[in-house]
């Protein structure tokens, strides 16, 4: 703001003073009034001018994001500014323009189509009427949101003998201040500038040559950028990193398979632990009230051989809460100890507060990949509710802790043992969404037996190390749904079917909607109480990625990536 | 860096023995000692060590026995990716472009073993059969009548599979079976991460009845949550939106070819299967 100009004359002032005491008491506050109205009108014409001209000249698009910003997601909700929408992992719109009335009429407004053929994956950010999309193997592009066209796009040259266990493919990006930050293939993270996609620091986080990988997309918690890496099936030994994002500097990494001497250690036989595995491949959550970092972490290695590797294997298949400043551990979760499935706990923690048994209480609830709901005390981590939300065949129950209890003949053979759920889990990646007033958790559901098998491995830096491998069930054919599940009770309210098992997320709104993808190339929309189906389009191409809603041109936009397209739709 | 000299380790009895006897001791000793140990070493025996190579890297996509599942059978005549054996052997290095395969790291004589092995796998059911396939070849368009139902190149009705490849594809114990007991060899193990499934690698037969009373019966062509499309046995082809229909029932490991068990000798089936075994696409045979 401008400086107050008001002039100041001494004489005058003394004058007035004068005055005043000589013409009376009435007189006087009849003075000061009229001289203070005078004052007023002049700062406020003053503050108005200023405010008026710093926003005339301020730089139209302007990607200023900071973490207070980042917290207050809510508060913008015609921008979707990170991974999840808010930091607490919701996956919700509050934009309510697109209702259950006039989503029939939702229809494509642009498409913009990607050149590689891995899958697309991508969530996508918007700020400010740029969306930023990073897009398989590794690259990042920024679109205007008005028509589609690409602003700039960052293109990088990945090595031929890169080795990812499910394709080269990238989440999402991560946006703070003017910089966007997009986790690599190569096992790199790099620093773009979002203005222009010219790489600001590009920083090696780990070895590729020996199956570490990033495909996850990075965080932004308290100006700092945590990323995670992949390579459960080749034996790496998994950690959790937050960095500088001025300088790349590493500020934290914590180890989630620990070494002698760290607490958890004992958990792994012999010098298994080495190759442990336990990636960090999905975003996590924060709540910015309790200050803690929510992270899931991946299947032990080798995946299906638990021989080799007695004990339960943490901090493998866990629910991770972590000091954000130093990266130390606050509390952990184990939702599958010593784990033969591949059942990794690679999921969106979702932060909810709500009543258990008449209390309020700050909970974090995850529809697991082992087919248990759980609905944990995000300061305690403190078991509070475990229920199956799907077909399952392994386990009696969990017990009062949440532990398993593992049913007899259910692991891996050698010549295969059935499964529910199968290695894919009755829910995977793709992100659940939280609708504040329904009160429910939509997740997509895999009903999808496998037969799965144990075989040996010998480690061998940057091989596949899973021991064994996994196909269906002759004569099944798997299955899919989107269920609405009560997130204090574990109660499924409703259920839609979908011809296969899912690999898309799922996006709730304000105005009433639950939006899906199939592999079939369906896009559709859900009414969020009842879970009729109220809208759908054929893309063309599987959805495998996650949606988000945002405003463009003051109309509300949803976006999904589909086959090689990243769609836009609006109501016309 | 300093060299690096092996001659070192050598004891120098050794080392003072003529060279032809340390050639003796080094073609033969040491390679008999190594295949000594490595015979008591169990499962990583050399004798196994190409199985153990294919369960360490392939298995978890291809099947234990290269069955498929996430990925392609490896066990037929012929890979639709690795049409020579240099094509498997880079196949293997590198993976398949678009990230589908990842590429393994190996020795080279490792991947020459996984070669031979892979290779192994497609020709295990290629046993001698005496058939005829001259014969074989009018018994098809003849008394067997495959072609009301089948197509080899431009002859033959489209209601069935598509033979002209099928010998390419699968062995001669399938086809045999096929022809004995159809309903046996319905392909009925689903690929469970098939993330594209742009068209079903099932053979499904389906029953429809439309909102208005009409019944139909043919073989699936494809499905989503909202609709299905189908191609009845008169060669028919329909889409129906699923809010359309009164009922649809799909009748698993159910297949309209007949049996020919009764209806062919032992020697016209032999015929039969030299002929299917013998369309392998392609010009000439």
């Amino acid at each position: 703001m401008g400086k107050n100009p008001v002039s100041f004359r001494p004489s005058a002032a003394r004058a007035g003073i004068h005055a005043l005491w000589s013409a009376g008491e009435e007189n006087r506050h009849r003075w000061i009034l009229s001289r203070l109205q005078g004052l007023k009108v002049r700062v406020t014409s003053i503050c108005v001018l200023a405010i008026l001209l710093s926003l005339a000249l301020a730089p139209k698009n302007s990607a200023q994001i900071t973490s207070a910003r980042l917290r207050l997601a809510p508060a913008e909700p015609a921008n979707w500014l990170t991974y999840s929408g808010n930091t607490r992992g919701h996956r919700f719109s509050p934009l309510a323009q697109i209702t259950t009335e006039n989503v029939r009429r939702l229809k494509p407004a642009w498409l913009y189509q990607v050149q590689d053929l891995n899958a697309f994956q991508t969530s996508p950010l918007v700020v400010d009427g740029v969306m930023y999309i990073s897009e398989p193997p590794s690259h990042a592009t920024a679109l205007d949101t008005r028509t589609g066209r690409p602003l700039w796009t960052y293109r990088r040259a990945i090595p031929s003998d890169v080795g990812v266990c499910c394709g080269q493919v990238n989440k999402g990006l991560a946006l703070l201040g003017e910089t966007v930050f997009l986790g690599t293939v190569d096992a790199h993270l790099v620093a773009l500038d979002a203005k222009s996609g010219h790489v600001r620091w590009d920083l090696k986080v780990a070895d590729y040559t020996t199956g570490h990988s990033i495909t996850v997309a990075p965080l932004i918690v308290k100006d700092q950028v945590v990323v995670g890496i992949s390579g459960g099936e080749y034996g790496i030994r998994g950690f959790l990193d937050a960095y500088n994002p001025k300088s790349g500097a590493r500020r934290w990494r914590f180890w989630t398979v620990p070494a002698p001497g760290e607490p958890g250690h004992d958990t792994w036989a012999g010098e298994s632990w080495k190759t442990g595995s336990a990636a960090t491949w999905a975003t996590g959550s924060y709540d910015p009230e309790l200050d803690l970092l929510y992270w899931g972490t991946g299947n032990p290695g080798p995946d299906y051989d638990g021989t080799v590797r007695e004990g339960d294997n943490l901090y493998s298949n866990c629910l991770l809460a972590l000091n954000p400043d130093t990266g130390q551990l606050k509390w952990h979760f184990q939702f599958t100890p010593h784990d033969v499935h591949d059942w990794d706990a690679n999921h969106v923690p979702v932060l909810i507060d709500a009543a258990i048994e008449g209390v309020l209480r700050k909970l974090v609830v995850v529809a697991n990949r082992n087919a248990f709901y759980y609905v944990l005390d995000r300061q305690t981590g403190e078991f509070l509710l475990g229920k199956p939300y799907a077909k399952q065949t392994w386990a009696q129950g969990l017990d009062r802790k949440g532990r398993p209890i593992v049913l007899p003949g259910t692991e891996p053979t050698k010549q295969g043992t059935a499964v529910y759920p199968g290695l894919h889990g009755a829910t995977n990646w793709a992100s659940p969404a939280y609708h504040p007033k329904t009160r429910l958790l939509y997740v997509a559901v895999r009903e999808e037996g496998t037969i799965t098998y144990r075989a040996t491995a010998a480690y061998k830096p940057g091989a596949y190390f899973s021991a064994g491998g996994m196909k269906g069930i002759p004569g099944v054919e798997p299955s899919g749904s989107v269920k609405a599940i009560e997130v204090t009770t574990g109660q499924v309210r409703w259920e839609f079917p979908l011809h296969s098992p899912p690999w898309a997320g799922l996006l709730s709104t304000a105005g009433g909607l639950v939006f899906g993808g199939t592999n079939e190339g369906n896009f559709f929309a859900l009414h969020a109480e009842s879970g009729k189906l109220l809208w759908s389009f054929q893309t063309g191409g599987p959805v495998l990625a996650n949606p988000v809603s945002y405003s463009s041109g003051g109309k509300q936009h949803v976006a999904i990536a589909a086959g090689r397209t990243l769609l836009a739709f609006a109501i016309e | 860096m300093t060299s690096f000299d092996p001659l070192r380790f050598v004891p120098w009895t050794v080392r003072r023995l003529s060279k032809t006897f340390r050639g003796m001791v080094s073609t033969i000793l040491i390679p008999a000692a190594v295949l000594a140990l490595a015979v008591c070493m169990g499962p990583l025996a050399l004798a196994d060590s190409a199985e153990a190579l294919f369960l360490a890297h392939c298995s978890s996509c291809h099947g234990a026995g290269g069955e498929g599942g996430r990925g392609p059978r490896l066990n037929v005549p012929r890979l639709l990716k690795a049409p020579d054996d240099a094509a498997l052997s880079t196949v293997i290095t590198n993976g398949v472009s678009g990230g589908a395969m990842p590429g393994t790291r190996m020795t080279t004589e490792e991947n020459r073993q996984l070669v031979a092995y892979v290779l192994g796998l497609g020709r295990a059911e290629a046993v001698e059969f005496p058939g005829n396939r001259q014969r074989g070849e009018s018994l098809f368009w003849g008394k067997g009548n495959c072609g009301a139902c089948h197509t080899v190149g431009p002859r033959g009705q489209r209601l069935g599979p598509d033979l002209t490849e099928i010998g390419a594809r699968r062995g001669p114990a399938h086809l045999r079976t096929s022809l004995l007991d159809p309903e046996a060899e319905i392909p009925d193990n689903f690929s469970v991460y098939r993330r594209v499934i742009l068209m079903p690698d099932n053979f499904l037969q389906v029953r429809v009845v439309t909102a208005d009373g009409k019944q139909l019966t043919g073989v699936r062509l494809n499905e989503d949550m909202l609709s299905i499309q189908l191609r009845d046995y008169s060669g028919g082809l329909h889409s129906f939106l699923k809010s359309e229909l009164r009922e649809l029932d799909k009748d698993w490991g159910k297949s309209p070819m007949p049996s020919y068990r009764n209806t062919l000798t032992e020697a016209e089936v032999e015929d039969l299967v030299a002929y299917l075994v013998s369309l392998r696409g392609g010009s000439s045979d």
